[in-house]
């Protein structure tokens, strides 16, 4: 299903939480919605469910305009971050529970509810649990049980609310790709959010990065980690590191100085200058980025250099190979192999 | 034979876990000595008392036909009371909980009126108003329907005093039901009723059985609210407590103390089932209260 | 139209809330339920107590049974109220900065006299000291009167309000650990100097809370008093029992004007209680925080 968010605001009070949205969900894809906490990420989710009205604006499935229908009547799946199981109830029972609240015109017999509950738990590899209660599991079962819950409606759209924010970082990394795996077996189409980019860029076909109620880039992960849009995007996604710097001549200069980069056809003036610290490469050249190591520290395979470039107290990081010469010494020299500028804020 | 001597300590038995606080001594012993002085000896000596009938003897006492109806007419006016005060208060723990209105503050504060007013005061209070001059007791009077001074008057007055415990007992388990898992069943396409019958009410089943168990033990026992609103005909509105007092004051000791013993056993019995509910729910779901 | 202004309304609503209407409608059942139950017997006792005008009001308080009957009741609670706060601070000092064998039984017991019907904890003292016991005739033979006195009606009322205060302060003590206890020791503090300095300033306004319950139970205790008192007009009849006497006397004013007392202080008593509850919620209540 086809899912269009147009031109919505939602209000919480008078407080703006959402200002003029307008996104397009492709059927059968998955979608994250990436943000920092109060990007309004959730309350976008929770408008496609029909769990918030919106103040102003529509959001069709399909041709049909959902927003004026009730949650209920959306046929949506909804995964909470702390689950939400029915505790009073078997494992069974809460897989079976969308199905079981069907009017009677509309609901499968008894034994075909059950047929199709533990199909389900099979797919979520909970098999044999089905007498269980929810206390008797543990967060990454009970998080596939809430999967299963959403999965048994058969839902239009399946929504998650950072599914998998309240698990251990090991779990955490089996069900990513677990879901991912349902995701290309069922063909449901899927949105969920998350504040961790690395879940959305390892699991999603699209993301939608937003921050303080607006959406700032939607594409692809290599898109919008390749070229991000704004300053916002770049700094949010991926390690980074920014320098004030100024447009002269075609040609970027730092503290006076022509840093060996061009500026193709960027306005003259004052701009931000933004690289990813891998992304660099060492040079001897007089035009380039130099300055005095400041902290210099060994993450894992890679040393990562801080560096203080001019006099202006301004600050870079670099990411050498730990075991590169370059490591020892004072000061560095390089230039960014990748950048991008963006209008000095 | 091996003579090798252990160091490794030992992990003996140990009746407390050691602590750098100092006290535990002197605290513990002053509780133990008070609680058996003022609660443990007396009532050792109703069951001594009572164990001096010999079976036969308490049997015989205990099956006395005026005190089996004083106490059927105490489980069931308890009974229907405690099933009255679970309808009531939990629809009051619900208001009180989910919604906002005017007064609610105050409503909330006057459910523990009955914990502060002494039963005595809302005795005669009760039977004002229930007598048959009385402001309500007026209305059912040209109808033909007497309150006060039959077993609707004990009801109405065991209904007083066991409200707060059943809403009480309710309100901070409804207070942590969270609002995601009624969310879920609305996407699961559950409508309100569905949701509240299927998935809220069940939940709070625990708390309900426990409420229900502590307003129907204390409306059993209760003795001043009910004396004066109930009449007090032996086996129509006689309840047990009434029967005990009545026979302290024929000095029938033998008679007081063994519906005494059977009022109690079945206290401690109801003690016991919340206790089993709650360990139950705890196990199985993870909460109770 | 009318479609129009459906789908507007169920917009409108929450999917995990009831419409509008039906929320005024459950209010308004819980409202009229509180209000007949609990407000008119509390409006009842004062409108009875005025009656018959100020003056006669007045009259009745003056009595020189009713002024003895306040005085008695006074004194019983300021005898029996700080017993139980000493047991009270004892006990959670024992169970709650202590790990030992058999706590969670200790506790189970302590809310024992909750489930014991009043008229039987008034028994028990009848049948430990009234004639036939050992203990009764034994103190007799050195002047010391327990049942019909004083003493008598003390017992029986610490027996009813023994749990009060220990139950408030148990869950409060356990909620705040130990680490301000370890702390204040480690600092060279005493043991004493512990408890009065960082304890007792810890859990002061539960202590009060607990007080306060225990303290309205204490003056307002009937059915217990009623059993061990004998009810000698003047000098063994508290509030309570001398309401239910001036009540059953057809003296009914009189009865009401005493009773209103009492039912100011339960009014005063429920106040404190809020406005503790509302100023330091989260210092009285354990795991409110």
């Amino acid at each position: 299903m086809e899912v269009r968010v147009q031109n919505v605001r939602k209000e919480f009070d008078r407080f703006p939480a959402l200002h003029d949205v307008s996104l397009d969900i492709h059927s059968g894809e998955l979608i994250a919605l990436l943000g920092p906490s109060g990007s309004g990420k959730t309350t976008l989710l929770r408008l496609i469910a029909g769990l918030e009205m919106p103040t102003a604006g529509k959001i069709f499935f399909g041709d049909t305009d959902a927003s004026e229908k009730t949650v209920q009547e959306r046929n949506i799946g909804f995964v909470f971050q702390h689950y939400a199981l029915f505790r009073h109830m078997t494992i069974l029972e809460n897989i079976s529970f969308g199905l079981k609240v069907r009017p009677r015109s509309t609901r499968p017999p008894n034994g075909e509810i059950r047929r199709r509950a533990m199909e389900l738990l099979d797919l979520v590899q909970l098999t044999g649990l089905e007498k269980r209660y929810p206390n008797q599991l543990s967060g990454g079962q009970r998080q596939r049980v809430a999967l299963a819950r959403a999965l048994a409606i058969e839902p239009a759209v399946l929504l998650l609310d950072e599914p998998f924010g309240a698990l251990d970082a090991q779990v955490r990394r089996e069900l990513r790709k677990w879901l991912r795996e349902i995701h290309d077996r069922t063909g449901h189409t899927t949105v969920f959010v998350t504040h961790d980019q690395e879940e959305a860029l390892e699991l999603s076909d699209r993301l939608c990065v937003m921050s303080q109620g607006k959406i700032e880039q939607v594409g692809t992960p290599d898109t919008v980690y390749d070229h991000p849009t704004s300053p916002f995007v770049f700094g949010f996604i991926g390690e980074s590191s920014t320098l004030p710097v100024t447009v002269e001549n075609g040609e970027l200069w730092v503290g006076g100085r022509a840093i060996g980069v061009p500026a193709g056809d960027a306005t003259p003036g004052d701009a931000r200058l933004f690289f990813r610290p891998h992304d660099v490469e060492l040079v001897e050249a007089d035009a380039s980025l130099a300055g005095v190591v400041s902290t210099s520290r060994r993450v894992g395979g890679t040393r990562r250099v801080e560096l203080e470039i001019g006099g202006a107290g301004h600050h870079v990081e670099v990411d050498l190979p730990f075991d590169h010469p370059a490591g020892e010494k004072t000061r560095l020299a390089f230039r960014p192999r990748r950048w991008k500028l963006f209008p000095a804020a | 034979m091996s003579a090798a001597v252990s160091t490794a300590p030992r992990r003996a038995w140990s009746f407390r876990q050691p602590s750098v606080i100092p006290g535990f001594g002197l605290t513990l012993g002053f509780t133990l000595t008070y609680f058996s002085l003022i609660i443990l000896i007396p009532l050792i000596a109703l069951a001594v008392r009572s164990a001096g009938l010999g079976p036969e003897g308490f049997w015989k006492a205990a099956t006395d036909a005026r005190v089996l109806g004083s106490l059927r007419v105490s489980f069931v006016t308890a009974l229907i009371a405690a099933g009255v005060n679970v309808v009531f208060g939990t629809l009051i723990a619900w208001c009180l909980v989910r919604y906002r209105f005017p007064g609610r503050r105050i409503f909330d504060a006057i459910i523990d009126l009955p914990f502060a007013l002494p039963t005595a005061v809302a005795g005669i209070a009760l039977t004002a108003i229930y007598a048959p001059n009385g402001t309500v007791g007026a209305l059912f009077a040209p109808l033909g329907w007497r309150i006060a001074y039959t077993p609707a008057g004990i009801v109405i007055a065991m209904i007083f005093i066991g409200l707060p415990f059943v809403v009480r007992t309710i309100q901070p388990i409804l207070e942590e039901v969270s609002h995601e898992v009624e969310e879920a069943s609305a996407t699961l396409g559950a409508n309100r009723f569905q949701t509240i019958f299927h998935v809220i009410l069940p939940s709070l089943m625990p708390a309900i059985l426990t409420g229900f168990a502590l307003a129907f033990a204390r409306a059993v026992g209760e003795y001043g609210s009910i004396i004066f609103i109930a009449g007090n005909i032996p086996f129509v509105s006689e309840i047990a407590p009434l029967l005990i007092y009545i026979r302290l004051q024929e000095f029938n000791y033998v008679g007081a103390t063994v519906i005494a013993t059977v009022m109690l056993l079945i206290s401690f019995a109801i003690l016991f089932l919340i206790n089993l509910i709650q360990a139950w729910s705890r196990r199985r779901y993870g909460y109770g209260n | 139209m009318a479609t129009k202004l459906r789908a507007r309304l169920k917009r409108r609503r929450s999917p995990t809330s009831e419409s509008r209407p039906v929320q005024l409608l459950l209010i308004g059942i819980s409202l009229l339920f509180m209000a007949i139950i609990l407000v008119l017997p509390l409006y009842a006792v004062f409108h009875e107590a005025l009656s018959k005008g100020i003056g006669t009001f007045f009259a009745a308080l003056g009595e020189h049974d009713a002024q003895a009957a306040i005085r008695l009741t006074l004194l019983v609670a300021a005898i029996a109220v700080p017993l139980n706060v000493v047991f009270g601070l004892a006990a959670s000092w024992a169970i709650a900065k202590f790990e030992f064998k058999g706590k969670a039984f200790l506790i189970t017991l302590i809310d024992l006299p909750f489930s014991v019907s009043p008229v039987i904890s008034g028994l028990v003292y009848v049948l430990l000291f009234g004639a036939g016991s050992f203990l009764g005739p034994f103190l007799k033979s050195y002047g010391i009167e327990v049942l019909f006195a004083l003493p008598g009606i003390v017992l029986a009322t610490i027996f009813v309000t023994f749990p009060f205060v220990a139950r408030e302060l148990i869950p409060l003590m356990q909620d705040q650990g130990t680490g301000d206890e370890e702390a204040a020791l480690s600092l060279g503090a005493n043991g004493l100097q512990t408890f009065w300095r960082v304890t007792l300033p810890n859990i002061k306004w539960g202590l009060l809370y607990g007080v306060l319950l225990c303290n309205a139970r204490a003056m307002g205790e009937f059915g217990a008093v009623a059993v061990v008192s004998g009810k000698i007009r003047g000098q063994t009849t508290t509030m309570p029992l001398q309401v239910e006497m001036l009540y059953n006397e057809y003296n009914a004013t009189a009865a009401f004007a005493l009773a209103s007392l009492l039912a100011l202080l339960a009014l005063v008593t429920l106040v404190l209680k809020s406005a503790l509850e509302w100023r330091f919620g989260e210092e009285i209540a354990a795991g409110n925080h």
